[in-house]
């Protein structure tokens, strides 16, 4: 019956079907236009132009940790694709992380050149280990070309092959967790080594230029400022676009009934593995962010802490929303970089207090807090 | 040349005629002799039948879940499977749409397709759908975005993200929302739908992969009578267009759209025929009563 008086024609007229989800709404341009403004030119401005003792200048202890910040919500923003949209914890974002940073500090200890403390044209760690020559793997790092590209092929040729197998092996929830976490501390183990040529426990630090320029001077500082900032907001609006195309809600599908996708035809393993590869390279250029504004790269940034502490931010802020993860990146390391000077002797209890108490109490993190709250007063 | 010879050979001529028209050459219907062109892909069903599975067995740590189990269906049947519980109707159904693999057996669609050297994903774009036991939905999506996942398009991952709805693939959608009763909840989510009105999503999700075969698992299961009535209903209609494999626990739900009815036990088939006949069948009775 009711299928007999279904003329298209007349149905549709009469039905009108929900409109494709637009990237952001008209007031997540407005705030989008804002941060971007806030970015490259409000943080300049301050920092550079405003005079010192004046209460709006920026300082440039406030750009540093800024910047820092937003390196970290750029991984939170990976983790958010991965775990928030896909239900794919891993706890080894820590590792393409370091890769992407490791890869620029290899750059910038060719740039360093003559100027280190044994005058030679090697990283003094190797003239320390009496290395006479540049190890293979080394062979691409004067060129800033290539190193671009390393940045974000290394943690993305990793996290390809690493997926393939674990994901082809079917290898779900809470054991891929627990390889993602091996994975991250066997990395470490072999990067502490001196004969892997990558500084072992020191690491790279002391970099003196990058692109021949000085890298300490305030206009340089600023304009990696600038390059993460607008590094950031790209990659947010490239996640919205994800997320609101028919990929995006694919892998909500994926979260939530994976074999209800494969019945309906769709392989999952290639959604995970681009989801996954592409989170693991968002990881790669926060690291290569990272590692010029703070001045040292070495292998504990590999530790299973470091990743655990990225679902953490990610947690915090709301799972699946995008802009929660980069909020609960500012939240927690904010109240970081505050406890750890004001008391110091409580962060770790502050930091594991916050956790329990989102699991219990914010599901949805601050955001879906935000949300819970508008929608009350509506 | 003789006479009676010319007159036989005509009689034989008009005989083979009839068989062809009657469709009862010995190649089921279609005309000896002519060569048909098999594409890649396609489901044969020249030989009247779409699915076909033979001597198929599997084990479970040494329980075995299906015993030498033949069965077959014919295009635009609609098949009803009943058995006790452990009878193998899930594991069946699994094996057909390539989650479990037997340890012996062919499973083919149509009569080119080897169902077994597939994968789930690769058989359902074939054209095998199915609805599990517990409906499975994406609870975090609305109703239409359900059931634009499981509309028939390509799948790969590029694919879905330069992805746009055209107006045909908008009036299919409009269609099946009407078809399967939750035009007005279309932009809610589908976790916060009933337990029938799930069901009823999952069978329109089938409906939007518009597959040739659909394997419903217990598909009136925790519906109203009114629901189960519309499902019945629906299938009918499906019946001759889709052919359609149905699970059921509900007697009166079979009664009313059955034509045969196979009934399984212990991993084969304990019998096949008509409800009546199957009913009245002693070994059934005893499967179902006795012990």
């Amino acid at each position: 019956m009711m299928k007999r008086d279904l003329d298209p024609g007349a149905i549709r007229p009469m039905l009108a079907l929900p409109q494709a989800p637009s990237v952001l709404s008209r007031a997540g341009w407005s705030a989008f236009v804002v941060a971007l403004l806030a970015v490259c030119a409000l943080a300049p401005l301050l920092n550079l132009l405003v005079p010192q003792g004046s209460v709006f200048h920026m300082s440039d202890y406030a750009v540093a940790l800024t910047g820092k910040i937003m390196c970290y919500a750029i991984c939170a923003l990976a983790m958010d694709l991965i775990w928030g949209y896909t239900g794919i914890l891993s706890l080894g974002h820590g590792l393409f992380f370091a890769l992407g940073g490791y890869a620029m500090g290899m750059y910038l200890m060719r740039q360093i050149g003559r100027d280190g403390n044994y005058k030679s044209d090697l990283p003094d760690f190797m003239v320390f280990l009496d290395w006479k020559a540049l190890p293979w793997h080394w062979a691409f790092s004067d060129s800033f070309a290539a190193t671009l590209f390393l940045i974000v092929a290394v943690p993305g040729l990793v996290a390809f092959v690493f997926g393939f197998f674990a994901f082809r092996s079917r290898i779900k929830g809470v054991y891929f967790s627990i390889i993602t976490q091996a994975m991250t501390f066997a990395a470490m183990l072999l990067f502490f080594r001196n004969e892997t040529g990558f500084g072992g426990n020191n690491g790279f630090t002391d970099f003196k230029r990058i692109l021949g320029v000085p890298i300490a001077t305030p206009s340089m500082r600023m304009l990696l400022f600038v390059i993460t900032g607008v590094s950031l907001l790209g990659f947010f609006l490239f996640g919205r676009w994800l997320v609101a195309s028919k990929f995006g809600r694919v892998l909500q599908a994926i979260r939530d009934a994976e074999s209800r996708v494969m019945f309906s035809g769709y392989n999952p393993i290639g959604y995970k593995l681009t989801i996954w590869t592409l989170s693991a390279m968002m990881c790669g250029v926060a690291g290569a962010l990272y590692v010029p504004q703070v001045g040292i790269i070495n292998p504990s940034e590999m530790s299973p802490a470091n990743s655990i502490a990225i679902a953490i931010w990610a947690a915090v802020g709301g799972r699946a929303t995008l802009s929660g993860p980069i909020i609960g990146a500012f939240i927690v390391n904010g109240a970081k970089s505050w406890l750890t000077v004001a008391a110091p002797e409580f962060w770790l209890y502050f930091l594991g207090a916050l956790f329990i108490g989102v699991t219990l109490f914010l599901p949805h993190g601050v955001v879906g807090l935000v949300k819970q709250l508008r929608g009350r007063l509506k | 040349m003789t006479p009676d010879l010319l007159d036989e050979g005509e009689r034989r001529i008009a005989r083979r005629r009839e068989k062809v028209l009657r469709g009862r050459t010995e190649s089921g219907g279609r005309q000896a002799g002519f060569a048909r062109r098999v594409t890649v892909g396609d489901v044969d069903v020249t030989h009247g039948r779409i699915l076909y599975l033979e001597g198929v067995s599997v084990s479970f740590d040494g329980f075995k879940a299906i015993d030498k189990l033949s069965l077959d269906i014919a295009p635009g049947e609609l098949r009803c499977v009943i058995g006790p519980n452990g009878a193998g109707k899930t594991t069946m159904m699994d094996i057909i749409t390539g989650k479990t693999r037997p340890d012996e057996g062919t499973v083919f669609f149509g009569s080119t397709i080897d169902l077994l050297r597939y994968s789930e994903p690769e058989i359902a774009q074939m054209g095998i759908g199915r609805k599990f036991q517990k409906p499975t939905v994406f609870e975090q999506l609305t109703v239409f975005e359900n059931l634009e996942l499981a509309l028939k398009t390509g799948k790969g991952v590029k694919q879905s993200m330069f992805f746009r709805l055209d107006s045909g693939q908008g009036d299919q959608l409009a269609q099946v929302l009407h078809t399967i009763h939750l035009a007005p909840d279309m932009s809610r989510l589908a976790g916060a739908l009933s337990h029938g009105q799930k069901q009823w999503l999952e069978i329109g999700m089938l409906l939007m992969q518009d597959p040739k075969l659909l394997l419903l698992d217990e598909p009136v299961a925790g519906m109203t009578d009114e629901e189960t009535a519309r499902t019945a209903q629906l299938f009918l209609e499906l019946k001759g267009k889709h052919s359609l494999m149905v699970v059921e626990h509900d007697m009166s739900f079979i009664k009313s759209i059955s034509e045969i009815v196979t009934v399984l036990s212990e991993g084969s088939v304990l019998a096949q025929g008509t409800l009546e006949q199957v009913q009245n069948d002693e070994r059934v009775i005893e499967v179902y009563l006795g012990r």
